[in-house]
């Protein structure tokens, strides 16, 4: 599994990191992640108001934090 | 790239000591106009001010639905509504300074195209709530005013000109721009428009009513003043009854962390400015490290040239969210004109060293040459004509 972080370096972009970081480990799933910090990147995604989790390709939440367990319930279903 | 970093601070810290005048007589005036400053800062502004702002700036952040904003930056949305969208979006949109320039690249990439971005880049920083309020009560309404009519106009100004001088790149352009921009799919309860209203006024009035400064020259006025801390009591009482009344607890804990959020994110940055600020420059009638009359030569008056020298100074240098503040204030009490003063924060915050680089490897360098020629003489142009009248 791929989970990206999309953030240009602000705190709540390292927020997220260690947020998704904590749900792997508490699942115990083998997962990869990635954080995307190139802004022509992150608009690829059609992502404009950073920070965003992207799961598999698939953008899950942009602009905010979510809560570590609106993470694990994303992970547990992919 | 961090072993690099460590011997670039330690390169710094040494010639700091190295070079600085530690015996000179002005070193002690001016450490204590610093502490000075800190103190007025803490006794003026935080309580009455910073964390009023600090809860309105999280409530947009949590209340106020931000997609049905960025929908009017879509490559097919109305071209009339884009600009004047783009122009005044920032107060909502751009409350985090990082959250600017993706904006800015998506609707540039994706979206409306050059005209629209670079009006929310232009205006977006210089008219974010805590900007505009902090701007308006340290440095004097009419500033604050001025600061946020002028970002709004001459943002649009820019837009358009971008536009017109770039208008076949744009064709070519759109054509692939069609992948659609996105939010992520975030589950937001709305509340009817009215409350949301209702919430924003009350809390907007605790921030002014808190804040009523003693006028002897107005009746009205003065017996408001007499009795402010009675209505800004009640305003809180209906505040925390909306509060308790409308909002789950989900969002009454989201609305204080994404407030606490702004609040430890700015607060350190906005004490170093005023600490250097206060060093540099001293408080509006002291004077600290640097002469007043090295300001007073520079941009002092209204001239062209204090005005350009003020707007290429901010187009280059980065100001972290609000220190721009602290520091106009000491450039204004060692005798900068008003007109310099807005033309630095026009300039100022839309533009630094490091974010035109990034501004160039979205849409090129000649794009960003053209636009930063656009903003020096915007922000030159406007501090004259404010300089004339204030």
């Amino acid at each position: 599994m791929k989970i990206e972080i999309l953030g240009t370096g602000c705190p709540k972009c390292k927020k997220l990191t260690k947020l998704s970081e904590e749900a792997i480990n508490e699942l115990g799933v083998s997962a990869e992640i990635v954080k995307v910090t190139d802004i022509n990147k992150i608009i690829d995604y059609g992502v404009m108001v950073t920070p965003a989790l992207v799961v598999d390709g698939e953008v899950k939440v942009a602009g905010k934090i979510p809560s570590k367990k609106e993470i694990t319930k994303w992970i547990e279903k992919n | 790239m961090k072993e690099k970093t460590k011997i670039f601070i330690i390169a710094a810290v040494f010639i700091f000591f190295y070079f600085m005048p530690f015996s000179n007589y002005r070193m002690p005036q001016a450490i204590l106009e610093s502490l000075l400053m800190a103190q007025d800062y803490a006794r003026q502004h935080v309580l009455l001010c910073l964390i009023p702002a600090f809860f309105i700036a999280g409530a947009i952040a949590n209340f106020i639905s931000q997609e049905n904003v960025i929908k009017y930056f879509g490559a097919g949305a109305n071209k009339f509504l884009s600009y004047t969208v783009a122009s005044v979006s920032g107060t909502i949109l751009a409350v985090c300074s990082c959250t600017v320039l993706p904006l800015f690249a998506g609707i540039y990439k994706r979206g409306a195209g050059i005209g629209p971005a670079t009006a929310f880049l232009y205006s977006g920083p210089a008219i974010n709530v805590l900007a505009i309020i902090l701007t308006a009560r340290v440095l004097g309404f009419e500033l604050g005013l001025a600061r946020a009519i002028g970002a709004i106009i001459f943002s649009v100004i820019i837009g358009l000109s971008m536009h017109f001088i770039f208008i076949e790149d744009e064709k070519k352009k759109n054509l692939n721009a069609n992948k659609n921009l996105t939010m992520g799919k975030v589950e937001q309860e709305d509340k009817p428009l009215w409350q949301t209203t209702f919430y924003f006024a009350i809390m907007i009035g605790i921030l002014i009513f808190a804040n009523w400064g003693k006028d002897e020259s107005i009746k009205i006025w003065q017996i408001i003043y007499n009795f402010k801390w009675f209505i800004t009591g009640i305003l809180l009482i209906v505040l925390s009854w909306i509060v308790i009344k409308w909002f789950k607890k989900k969002e009454r804990i989201q609305w204080v962390k994404s407030s606490w959020g702004f609040a430890e994110q700015i607060l350190p940055l906005l004490l170093g400015g005023v600490l250097v600020a206060g060093f540099l420059l001293g408080r509006p009638g002291g004077e600290a490290l640097i002469p007043k009359i090295w300001i007073e030569n520079l941009v002092g008056g209204n001239s062209l040239w204090s005005n350009l020298f003020a707007s290429v100074v901010g187009a280059l240098m980065y100001f972290a969210t609000l220190t721009e503040i602290p520091i106009l204030q000491g450039l204004l009490g060692a005798g900068m004109g008003k007109g310099p003063a807005l033309a630095l924060l026009l300039a100022g915050p839309a533009l630094s060293l490091p974010n035109m680089l990034v501004i160039r490897s979205i849409m090129g360098t000649k794009k960003t040459l053209v636009f930063i020629f656009l903003v020096v003489t915007m922000a030159t142009f406007s501090g004259m004509l404010f300089g004339n009248f204030f």
